[in-house]
C-alpha cells in the first residue's frame, strides 16, 4: 500500500456514491431490535422499487438515539426514523419518489444531537464498520501513512503529549505521558494492547466505537505501535460482544489485505501485527495486570505495581495498554494536529468524552460531549430530564468504582478533576441518571454486589471486605441494623479502600462513599427503630416498654 | 551492588540491592506481621497484612513485594496499619469455618497466632458459615476447605518448588477454592507427586497429613528450606 493506493480507494469509492443513501444501524442496541431484518427489508423495497442504481442501503453503526432503536437516516433529505418495523420499508422508501409514510421521525436538530461534538464517533453512523474502504473514504488510514512516512517515533509522541489526551478508561492518566515511558524503555521486544474488557453496568462506549468504527482503533494502535517500538499488538475484548469480536476479525483481515498490517506497512521497515484475545467473562481483567495475566493464559489475577506494565508488563515486556476511546482519539489527533485537539475542553481535560447515557431520562444511548460541559446539559437538555416528569436526583458515573454526583451539584463540568473532587470519577464513561423514587442505598448495595461478585479473591480486603459491606447494606435496607452497623460500614469502607491490592477492590467502596457523602439522610432513615430513637431522642417520652 | 541505608520506624538499618524491605526488616529483627508470604517461594503482596507506610508515598504498599531505596522511611507498625490488620485478619475468621479447637493445627496455626499478636480478640463482622468440604481422597494428605485462608503458598510450592503443578484456584472471590488438577478429587490427580510440600507450606490446618489429631499437626519448614538453599545456593543444609 503506497498514498497513491490509498487516495485511489479513497476516490473510487467517493465516485460510487449515489445519489441517495438510506444508513441503517446495524450496532447492537438496533440489532436487537430486528435492525438487521429492518436493513433486508429496505434493501429489498429498493429493489422492488428499481431504484439500485440511485440509492444506496448502507448498514452503519450506531446512530446514538439506542433507546428509540431501530434507526434508520435518509439522506437526502436528512431524515431520521425511529422504531422502525419490516412493514414500514417500503413507505420509507417511497419517501425518495416523493410518497409519505407514518414512521416516527426523529430530530436530528434537537439538543440530543445538537450538542454532540464527535471526534471519536465522528465515522459512527456514516461508514460501512465491515468495508474498510469505507473508513479510506472517510480519510482513513491518511494518519498513519503521515505518521509512518513523515514523522519519527520521538514526534509522534511529542504530538500526542502536546495534544493533552489523557487515558479514556477511567483514571485519566496522560497519553503522552504512557507512550513515552514506553517509548524510552529498551527492549527488543514490546507490545501494544487496547483495553476492550468495558465492563461497567450500563456502560457501552467501547462497544460501541468497536461496532461502529473497528478500522480508527486500529489506526491508534499501529500508531502508537510505531510510536513506542512494538511489533505485536492485542485488543483484549470481553466474549459478550461477539458483534465487536466479528466486526474486529474482518477489520483486521482487511487491514492485513491491503498491507496496513503485517510487514512493511505503506512501504516503510515497520511491521506490525494486532491479534485478538477474548475475555471469559471476569471484570477484573480490565485491571492492566489482571488483563495481561489472561492474556498470557494464566489465571486473571492482578499483582502489585510497581513494576508497571511499562516497564515489565506482558511476558515481562513493556507493554502499552490503552483504551478503545484512547487509541481512537489518536488517528484525527494526527490529523488535525496536536493544537486543534487541546483547543477543544478544559485546562485540563481537551476533547471530548463519550458517554452512555442510561437510567430515568428520556433519551437513552450513545453521546460525544466536549469535556466541560456542564452534567445538566448532558442530563436536562441531551437527555430531555425524567420520562415521567419526576424530579432528578443523582447522576452515577463510573460504574461501580465511581459515585453519586447529586442534583444540586449538576451544574458541574463533566471533567476528571471536577468529577474526582465531588467523590466521583469520569470512569471509562457510563452515565446512570437516577429521579426521585430510586433509592441511593439501593444503588449502594447494588454496586457492591457487583464488587463481590466480581472480586478475584486474591487479596483478602476485596475478597471477604466486599462480603461484609454487602452484608451490612442488606441488613439496612431490610430495616435491621444499626447505628453500630453504620459505622462498622465507614469503616470497611477505609479499610477496603486503602487497602487493597488493585484498583477493584480500592474503588469498591465508592458508592458506599459518595451515596453517604450526599445521601446520609437515606441510610439513617433506615436504621432500625430501636438505635433511631437512641441517636434522636423524640420529643415526647417514649412509649412505655412491653414488660417482658 | 551497592548497600541501601534506610529508615525503619525510626531505627536506621541497611539493605542489599533488590532486598525487600521485609527481608531487610527481619535481617534486622524487626517483625512484620505476614500471612501470604513463605520464605523460598516468590511472594505475591496477596494478603495484605505487611502494608507499611512510606513516608511521601500516599498509598500503603506490602513490605514482601517493595524493594529498598536509600533514604527510604517506613513505618511497620502505626496505629491506623495495626488496625487494619486487625480487621484483615477478623475478615479472614469470618469468611470461613476456623474452630480452633477441633482443628488439627490448633497451637501451630499461623492465623490462630497472627490474632493473638495483633490482638484480634473477638469479631464484629457476621460470621458468613460457608459450607466447605473436606477432601480426604488422597493417600497420605487431606484438604479441609473451612479452614483455607486463599494465602496460595501451596500453589506456589507446587508450581514453583516442586514443579508439579496440581494445586491451583479455582472460581473468583468469596468462591474460590484450592483445586487438585482440573477440580480433580486430590487422590485421582494425575500431577500429585505426593511431596507434601503443600502441606508443610500451608499457615493453617487446611492441608494436614492423614492421621493427625487435634493440635497435632505441626508444619516442618525446614523441608523447604533445604531445598531452595540446595538450588539457589548449592548447599546441602544437613
Amino acid at each position: 500500500m503506497v498514498l497513491a493506493e490509498l487516495v485511489e480507494i479513497k476516490e473510487r469509492e467517493l465516485a460510487a456514491r449515489k445519489k441517495a443513501l438510506i444508513t441503517c444501524c446495524l450496532a447492537a442496541g438496533c440489532m436487537s431490535s430486528d435492525g438487521k431484518l429492518v436493513k433486508e427489508a429496505l434493501d429489498r423495497a429498493v429493489k422492488d422499487a428499481g431504484l439500485e442504481s440511485e440509492v444506496e442501503v448502507r448498514g452503519v453503526g450506531c446512530l446514538r438515539l439506542c433507546c428509540e432503536g431501530p434507526l434508520v437516516m435518509i439522506d437526502p433529505p436528512g431524515a431520521l426514523y425511529q422504531k422502525v418495523t419490516l412493514a414500514d420499508a417500503e413507505s420509507l422508501v417511497g419517501t425518495l419518489k416523493g410518497g409519505t409514510t407514518s414512521v416516527q421521525r426523529g430530530d436530528p436538530a434537537s439538543a440530543f444531537f445538537a450538542k454532540q461534538m464527535s471526534i471519536v464517533l465522528a465515522n459512527s453512523g456514516i461508514v460501512d464498520p465491515e468495508r474498510i474502504e469505507s473508513y479510506i473514504a472517510r480519510d482513513g488510514y491518511f494518519a498513519l501513512r503521515n505518521v509512518l512516512r513523515e514523522l519519527s517515533p520521538a514526534e509522534v509522541v511529542s504530538e500526542i503529549t502536546r495534544s493533552g489526551l489523557r487515558g479514556r478508561g477511567g483514571a485519566g492518566y496522560p497519553t503522552g505521558l504512557k507512550w513515552a515511558t514506553v517509548a524510552k524503555t529498551e527492549s527488543p521486544k514490546k507490545f501494544i494492547i487496547c483495553n476492550a474488557d468495558e465492563g461497567d453496568p450500563g456502560a457501552f462506549m467501547d462497544r460501541s466505537v468497536l461496532e461502529s468504527d473497528p478500522h480508527r482503533v486500529i489506526e491508534g494502535m499501529i500508531i502508537a505501535a510505531y510510536a513506542v517500538g512494538a511489533d505485536q499488538g492485542y485488543i483484549y475484548v470481553r466474549a459478550e460482544y461477539p458483534l465487536a469480536i466479528a466486526r474486529l476479525q474482518v477489520a483486521i483481515r482487511q487491514a492485513k489485505q491491503h498491507g496496513i498490517l503485517g510487514s512493511g506497512i505503506f512501504e516503510s521497515p515497520f511491521h506490525f501485527n494486532i491479534d485478538i484475545r477474548i475475555g471469559a467473562g471476569a471484570f477484573v481483567c480490565g485491571e492492566e495486570t489482571a488483563l495481561m495475566a489472561s492474556v498470557e493464559g494464566r489465571r486473571g489475577q492482578p499483582r502489585p505495581r510497581p513494576p508497571f506494565p511499562a516497564e515489565s508488563g506482558l511476558f515481562g515486556k513493556p507493554t502499552l495498554i490503552n483504551n478503545v476511546e484512547t487509541f481512537a482519539n489518536v488517528p484525527p489527533i494526527i490529523l488535525n494536529g496536536a493544537e486543534w485537539f487541546a483547543g477543544i475542553g478544559t485546562e485540563k481535560s481537551k476533547g471530548t468524552k463519550v458517554f452512555a447515557l442510561a437510567g430515568k431520562v428520556k433519551n437513552t444511548g450513545l453521546i460525544e460531549v466536549p469535556m466541560g460541559i456542564p452534567l445538566r446539559e448532558i442530563v436536562e437538555h441531551m437527555g430531555g430530564g425524567a420520562p415521567s416528569g419526576a424530579r432528578i436526583k443523582a447522576v452515577q458515573t463510573g460504574g461501580p468504582s465511581g459515585g453519586c454526583i447529586p442534583a444540586d451539584h449538576l451544574d458541574t463540568p463533566v471533567d476528571y478533576e471536577s468529577l474526582t473532587k465531588l467523590g466521583s470519577i469520569m470512569g471509562s464513561g457510563g452515565m446512570i441518571v437516577m429521579d426521585e423514587k430510586d433509592n441511593m442505598v439501593d444503588v449502594a448495595r447494588f454496586f457492591m454486589e457487583f464488587c463481590m461478585d466480581e472480586s478475584c479473591g486474591k487479596c483478602i480486603p476485596c475478597r471477604a471486605g466486599t462480603v461484609q459491606m454487602h452484608n451490612l447494606l442488606e441488613k439496612i435496607i431490610a430495616r435491621k441494623a444499626t447505628a453500630r452497623d453504620l459505622q462498622k460500614l465507614e469503616e470497611l469502607c477505609d479499610l477496603v479502600k486503602h487497602t487493597s491490592l488493585c484498583g477493584l477492590g480500592m474503588t469498591a467502596p465508592n458508592p458506599v462513599l459518595s451515596t453517604l457523602r450526599f445521601f446520609r439522610q437515606e441510610y439513617l432513615d433506615l436504621l432500625a427503630v430501636e438505635t433511631q430513637r437512641k441517636t434522636s431522642p423524640p420529643a415526647a417520652p417514649p412509649a412505655p416498654a412491653n414488660p417482658a | 551492588m551497592a548497600a541501601k541505608v534506610f529508615t525503619i520506624d525510626g531505627q536506621q538499618i541497611t539493605a542489599t540491592e533488590g532486598q525487600t524491605v521485609l527481608d531487610a526488616a527481619q535481617d534486622a529483627g524487626i517483625a512484620i506481621p505476614t500471612l501470604c508470604h513463605l520464605d523460598g517461594v516468590m511472594d505475591v503482596g496477596a494478603c495484605r497484612l505487611c502494608l507499611v507506610e512510606i513516608a511521601g508515598l500516599n498509598k500503603l504498599v506490602p513490605a514482601c513485594v517493595t524493594k529498598v531505596t536509600d533514604g527510604m522511611v517506613v513505618t511497620t507498625n502505626s496505629e491506623r496499619l495495626q488496625r487494619y490488620r486487625r480487621m484483615i485478619v477478623e475478615l479472614l475468621f469470618t469468611e470461613r469455618n476456623h474452630i480452633c479447637a477441633v482443628c488439627v493445627s490448633n497451637g501451630h496455626c499461623e492465623l490462630q497466632s497472627l490474632a493473638m499478636t495483633l490482638g484480634m480478640d473477638h469479631v464484629r463482622y457476621d460470621y458468613t458459615f460457608p459450607k466447605c468440604a473436606v477432601d480426604p481422597t488422597h493417600r497420605l494428605f487431606g484438604i479441609d476447605h473451612n479452614r483455607c485462608v486463599l494465602c496460595g503458598r501451596c500453589v506456589r510450592v507446587c508450581w514453583y518448588i516442586e514443579g508439579a503443578g496440581t494445586k491451583n484456584f479455582s472460581g473468583r472471590g468469596t468462591q474460590s477454592r484450592i483445586v487438585s488438577d482440573l477440580n480433580a478429587p486430590w487422590g485421582n490427580s494425575r500431577t500429585c507427586t505426593s511431596c507434601g510440600k503443600c502441606v508443610q507450606a500451608c499457615p493453617t490446618g487446611a492441608l494436614f497429613s492423614k492421621g493427625a489429631a487435634v493440635a497435632e499437626m505441626e508444619k516442618d519448614r525446614g523441608k523447604l528450606e533445604y531445598i531452595v538453599t540446595a538450588r539457589e545456593k548449592k548447599q546441602w543444609i544437613v
